[in-house]
């Protein structure tokens, strides 16, 4: 085991002696190893949302895009900035709802809205289906975080598997106190680091952002903007759009909202939280750094960018803190979407067809079933050869569907009722999956229309069918009922 | 009330609407490509923005009982 390897191993350690630290002398009910009692404060808060955001996704992923996409990457920057927008004024709304009605779930607020438990089923369903995708990406880096660190002696499905065990252990020790202790840690080493990278890197190889994207720009002309097809301005816009739909609509993040003590909390959170985001500046000058100077990482493997980069400049030590910097940011989202995924099935799943299982033995469903779902996410993780970002907004396509219906549940004289919201997910759904599976894009499906519409995400169709036929269907089964 | 509605979608027409026009490398601006410039800048004037919002706003002036 070399120096790297153990540094991020003591990283682990450190992360799963503070989980269970956290949870010593509290009696750990659902709502304790779920929601965290309702009892969180501004700064913790904020850190639970920020750790949701500042995944392996954004350190790995983030520099992978700008090395290997250019200008578009800087979506990821946008789409966080705009929904701490739409934050200020849909998070005290949620909040305000289920603290009034005692909402545990996401599925709990479609199910008290609608009041229809096959909605709240479908809801939690949707949450399962699209957090999958999103607990690969963690592991998936994870895997590449530690096999690169070891210097290619450990292989990725050998990183990915004792990836997925700490995981798993970890989140049935500590459930959210956990999370939020060690994204306290995260956060901060998070900072120092990609900040430290992002200015370092660019002056040791070029003497300065300017003469480094010089150097891109004339290698690589039309790299650093937008270029005029594909990944183009309408692309970035629709793409945006969907993402900031999306944003909030993820049963894990609901469960960071009602862990809030007050609903002031996320207005006050909204302010600083895009300058956080700032940070993700400097991941992407990190991968631009990275372009001439590691060249021909190819699809899937521009995802290594930050961390070759890093080998070919630093000693193992510091590749070590790199790396668990790294560890942390896969662990804190992945615990969390571990414990969403496995409440969702026991509570808003199981229990909703079983309706006598008592609360202890919820949660002892709950536990029981972190692991299945890890296993489960190992499978897709050793058998797919996505990116990062695309893995993601696969995600996003799909846990967007349920955007539509909250929306409307949130306006005073709901026109929408249970019919056009189910409706309306499930034909959301079935174009997600026609389109996922057969690599469809707008251009393919709509030869005929000109290049700024072909280049539109295709998650924009399945977002608009879904309003449409929910629309639709509601006023149906108004009218045939007043008859 | 109206006047924070209005500020929530600044942020949306300063990024999202003037894409078309400020999708350019040169100039320069503090060693970024003017595209990537633009949005950094925006990204703080949101902070900016948001922060007023928060001050305008009366549900703020109440304590922490809401």
């Amino acid at each position: 085991m070399n120096i790297a390897l153990l540094i991020i191993s003591g990283f682990l350690v450190l992360s799963i002696w503070l989980g269970i630290r956290s949870t010593k002398g509290k009696d750990m009910n659902l709502e304790q190893w779920t929601v965290g009692g309702r009892g969180f404060g501004a700064i913790f808060v904020f850190l639970l949302m920020a750790g949701e955001i500042y995944t392996t996704f954004s350190f790995l992923g983030g520099s992978g895009w700008a090395y290997g996409k250019g200008a578009p990457a800087l979506y990821v920057l946008i789409y966080i900035t705009l929904s701490y927008v739409v934050s200020y004024w849909l998070l005290p709304e949620i909040w305000a709802y289920a603290k009034k009605n005692s909402l545990m779930s996401q599925s709990d607020f479609f199910v008290s809205k609608y009041k229809s438990p096959m909605l709240g089923v479908l809801a939690a369903l949707v949450g399962v289906v699209s957090m999958i995708p999103v607990i690969v990406v963690q592991l998936k880096g994870l895997g590449i975080i530690v096999s690169e660190a070891s210097y290619g002696a450990i292989s990725i499905s050998t990183a990915v598997w004792m990836g997925a065990i700490s995981l798993t252990i970890y989140v049935m020790l500590s459930g959210i106190h956990g999370s939020a202790w060690i994204a306290v840690i995260k956060d901060i080493l998070m900072i120092v680091i990609i900040g430290f990278l992002g200015v370092y890197l660019p002056i040791h190889y070029y003497g300065g952002l300017q003469p480094m994207f010089e150097a891109i720009h004339a290698a690589k002309p039309g790299f650093l903007k937008l270029p005029e097809q594909g990944l183009s301005v309408s692309w970035f816009i629709s793409t945006v759009i969907l993402l900031v739909s999306g944003f909030y609509m993820w049963p894990q993040v609901f469960s960071a909202v009602y862990s809030a003590r007050s609903g002031k909390v996320f207005r006050k959170n909204a302010i600083i939280s895009p300058l956080y985001t700032l940070m993700l500046l400097f991941v992407f000058f990190v991968g631009f750094t990275a372009i001439l100077k590691v060249p021909g990482l190819e699809g899937a493997d521009a995802d290594l960018s930050l961390l070759r980069l890093s080998i070919e400049t630093f000693d193992p030590w510091f590749i070590g803190i790199i790396g668990g910097a790294g560890l942390l940011t896969a662990l804190v989202p992945g615990s969390m979407l571990l414990m969403s995924v496995a409440t969702l099935l026991s509570k808003n799943v199981y229990k909703e067809f079983i309706p006598t299982v008592s609360d202890q033995n919820v949660v002892r469903i709950a536990k029981s079933l972190v692991p299945v779902i890890a296993l489960i996410a190992v499978y897709f993780t050793l058998n797919g050869g996505e990116t990062l970002s695309a893995l993601i907004l696969m995600g996003y396509s799909l846990i967007t569907q349920l955007f539509p219906s909250l929306l409307f549940s949130l306006t005073k004289n709901n026109v929408i009722n249970k019919y056009g919201a189910i409706a309306g997910i499930i034909c959301g759904l079935a174009i997600v999956a026609y389109i996922t599976l057969s690599h469809a894009t707008i251009g393919t499906l709509f030869p005929s229309l000109p290049q700024a519409a072909k280049d539109l995400n295709v998650g924009i169709i399945a977002l608009s069918v879904n309003f449409l036929v929910m629309i639709t269907v509601s006023l149906m089964v108004r009218k045939f009922s007043v008859r | 009330m109206k006047i924070i509605y209005v500020l929530s979608l600044v942020p949306f027409i300063g990024i999202l609407g003037f894409l078309p026009i400020v999708n350019r490398i040169e100039p320069y601006v503090l060693g970024m490509p003017f595209y990537m410039f633009w949005m950094a800048m925006w990204v703080v004037l949101t902070s900016v923005i948001l922060g007023i919002m928060y001050k305008l706003d009366p549900r703020n002036r109440e304590g922490e009982s809401e």
